[in-house]
């Protein structure tokens, strides 16, 4: 299971990056979507894989984690999955913004091919 | 001030608390009711100055090096609850912020607060902000605020639109929502390591991890600095400041010459705290890094400084000169040399926000062109009567006039004189702060032993850093005089332009405030300097930190900041 969730880490990861290094705004906008949901995987994870474990303390097990799933990453990514969505919906209506001002989605302003004055 | 002293460890979350609730009292009225908006802000602003001068005051009273306030928001014991503490750092950070966010909204309110709408309610939240920022001591809890900050400050960057706002806040945010995610990151590698996000408490776990996990807590430690690094735009990460910086309103490009410094802030409070000479294993983690960064933006930001025309440019290069020298002062990790950065911080950003409001009114007076009025010559009298020849041995200027008796206008001797204030205090040149904070500064840099007579040959680091902060202060002077011959000397046929007092008013602050820490340079080096030993030297922190003790029910609040038990 660690790794097939890391090679999800990684390709969504690698995704983002590509997409965010392109012209579009929209791909930078998908691009960072994508590297959004690899962060909280990452967060999510580093409270360890477990399956089966409790998150809420049990009379008859002892509290440590070997009986509880970390409930620490899940409250980090709740609030960072609020966050990140609030700064990317700011994003897109900055992309919408810069595309009826410009005319154009790239995010200069204007295309590599128009001659530069 | 024992009335105030009661309050006291309430007044730690205040100047959070009170940004917030100003932010969402200026939501409700509408955009007629901008009078009022504009006088509850400045008044939330003024009482903010108040809180920020008396936690200073508090802060600086208590004596020894350790002198912490702690705060508990939600009454959890240390290391699983939220803390926040102020120490001599934080507080100089919150007072900077509140002289520069005073400023700055008074200048704003002479007109930029009308050019969008909840100017009032985002120039607060950003407030909120910084000051939580500075107030943390928890990871994630910094990271909250960082964006918090940043948010307010895309809409701030934002406000007013036009096309080139739209541009460079289209790559600032992509640039910031990338960094967040290395934050967030680094946070993460850093609670698998060590298991916990409090800051005093982590650096309590970091002698303890096994050296198979150390790579790790490097490699978390490392993510975390670039994150901090692109927000206190170090080069190469910086690329997106001067045309941000150029592109916001003035009163908002002032506020954010402070924002750079809550990376720096951030960098020294976990480097100092984490990865002190005593940490084994881990000791002074990343420091070379820090300055050869610190100095690398520092040569780009000087080459900036002496390339750029534009006058906004010029002071967003101005913005990385000072955010360079910072960065390299603080990679050397020594008390001497940080508290002189300390006071050189204080002096620089004072100047780069006074700056910023100068430089909008110079733009101001050059786009007043083409409202000088057409001068009529038939109704013209002849201002000499007799001889329109000078007489000989005046002073002539390249139209063969004569320079005698002409009046410079009261508003342009003002923009004149300021500017050249600033740009002494831009590229420290006596007698203003800047060369106090810069003198300090490489007087440790080259004799880290103080006054002692010491063998120690400086490290090849220092002359560098020697050269360049000199050579950098040069370049600032070079092109500063440039810009002024330009902009004051050149003959102008236009009119003056017209000030209002509540525009000169928080400029004329500002550079009094650096007046004052020429005057008073003794009492402010010495509060820098124990504001940097109590950072090289953690333990109290620590401790203090640690030893907080939630509030029982029937129990009374144990004062904070006394350290009971202290050996």
């Amino acid at each position: 299971m660690e790794l097939i969730v890391a090679m999800a880490i990684g390709v969504l990861a690698a995704s983002g990056t590509w997409l965010v290094l392109r012209p579009r705004s929209f791909q930078v906008v998908i691009g960072l979507s994508l590297l959004s949901y690899a962060v909280n995987l990452f967060i999510f994870v580093t409270g360890s894989l477990s399956i089966g474990h409790e998150p809420v303390v049990k009379p008859w097990l002892t509290p440590n984690l070997e009986n509880y799933t970390d409930p620490l990453p899940q409250a980090l990514v709740l609030t960072a999955i609020v966050i990140g969505f609030a700064t990317t919906a700011l994003y897109l209506v900055l992309l919408l913004a810069a595309r009826g001002l410009s005319g154009t989605d790239h995010v200069d302003g204007k295309d590599d091919e128009e001659p530069e004055q | 001030m024992n009335w105030l002293d009661a309050l006291m460890p309430h007044l730690v979350v205040a100047p959070i608390l009170l940004p917030m609730f100003t932010a969402a009292l200026l939501l409700f009225p509408g955009e007629q009711a901008r009078t009022a908006k504009s006088v509850v802000n400045l008044l939330s602003c003024l009482l903010g100055l108040a809180i920020a001068i008396f936690l200073v005051y508090w802060v600086h009273r208590q004596n020894g090096v350790g002198a912490i306030g702690v705060y508990l928001p939600s009454n959890w014991q240390v290391p699983f609850g939220i803390v926040l503490a102020v120490d001599r750092l934080s507080a100089l950070m919150l007072l900077m912020t509140s002289i520069i966010g005073l400023g700055s909204l008074m200048f704003s309110v002479a007109g930029w607060d009308r050019a969008g709408v909840h100017f009032h309610s985002l120039f607060q939240l950003q407030l909120m902000g910084l000051n939580g920022a500075f107030l943390t001591a928890d990871l994630f809890n910094l990271f909250v605020f960082f964006e918090i900050m940043l948010t307010a400050s895309y809409g701030l960057l934002l406000h007013g639109t036009g096309w080139p706002r739209v541009r460079s806040g289209l790559h600032y945010i992509t640039m910031n929502l990338l960094a967040s995610f290395l934050f967030l990151l680094g946070i993460a590698l850093l609670y698998g390591v060590t298991g916990t996000l409090n800051m005093a408490d982590m650096a309590l776990k970091i002698p303890l991890i096994p050296a198979g996990d150390r790579g790790l807590l490097h490699a978390g430690a490392a993510v975390l600095a670039v994150a901090f690094l692109a927000k206190a735009a170090a080069w190469p990460l910086n690329f997106w400041l001067p045309p941000a910086y150029a592109a916001a309103c003035p009163p908002v490009s002032a506020l954010f010459a402070i924002m750079t410094k809550v990376g720096l802030y951030a960098i020294l409070r976990l480097w100092t705290l984490l990865f002190p000479p005593t940490a084994v294993g881990s000791a002074l983690f990343g420091s070379e890094v820090l300055v050869w960064g610190g100095l690398a933006t520092l040569g780009f930001a000087s080459i900036g400084v002496l390339a750029s025309t534009h006058l906004q440019r010029l002071v967003g290069f101005s913005v990385l000169v000072s955010s360079g020298t910072l960065l390299a002062a603080f990679g050397f990790s020594h008390s001497a040399l940080t508290g002189g950065a300390l006071y050189y911080l204080m002096s620089s950003t004072l100047a780069l926000a006074a700056l910023f409001l100068v430089t909008d009114l110079i733009e101001r007076s050059r786009q007043t062109e083409e409202a000088v009025p057409e001068e009529n010559f038939d109704d013209e009298q002849f201002p000499f009567p007799i001889d329109l020849v000078p007489p000989e041995h005046t002073n002539l200027d390249e139209q063969e006039q004569a320079l005698i008796g002409k009046a410079i206008p009261a508003a342009m001797a003002f923009l004149g004189m300021s500017f050249m204030l600033c740009a002494l205090l831009v590229s420290g040149l006596p007698p203003m702060s800047g060369f106090i904070g810069k003198a300090v500064m490489l007087t440790a840099v080259l004799n880290p032993e103080g006054l002692a007579v010491t063998d120690a040959v400086p490290r090849s680091a220092a002359w560098v850093m020697l050269a360049l902060v000199i050579v950098s202060g040069l370049m600032a002077t070079v092109s500063f005089s440039r810009a002024g011959i330009r902009f004051f000397w050149a003959p102008h046929d236009r009119a003056a332009p017209r000030l209002r007092v509540i525009e000169c008013l928080p400029i004329v602050a500002m550079l009094a405030v650096c007046v004052l820490l020429v005057a008073r340079a003794e009492p402010v080096l010495r509060y820098t300097d124990l504001a940097a030993r109590a950072l090289h030297d953690p333990r109290d922190y620590i401790r203090s930190v640690m030893a907080a003790q939630t509030v029982k029910e029937g129990h009374k609040l144990p004062a904070a900041g006394t350290l009971e038990g202290k050996p």
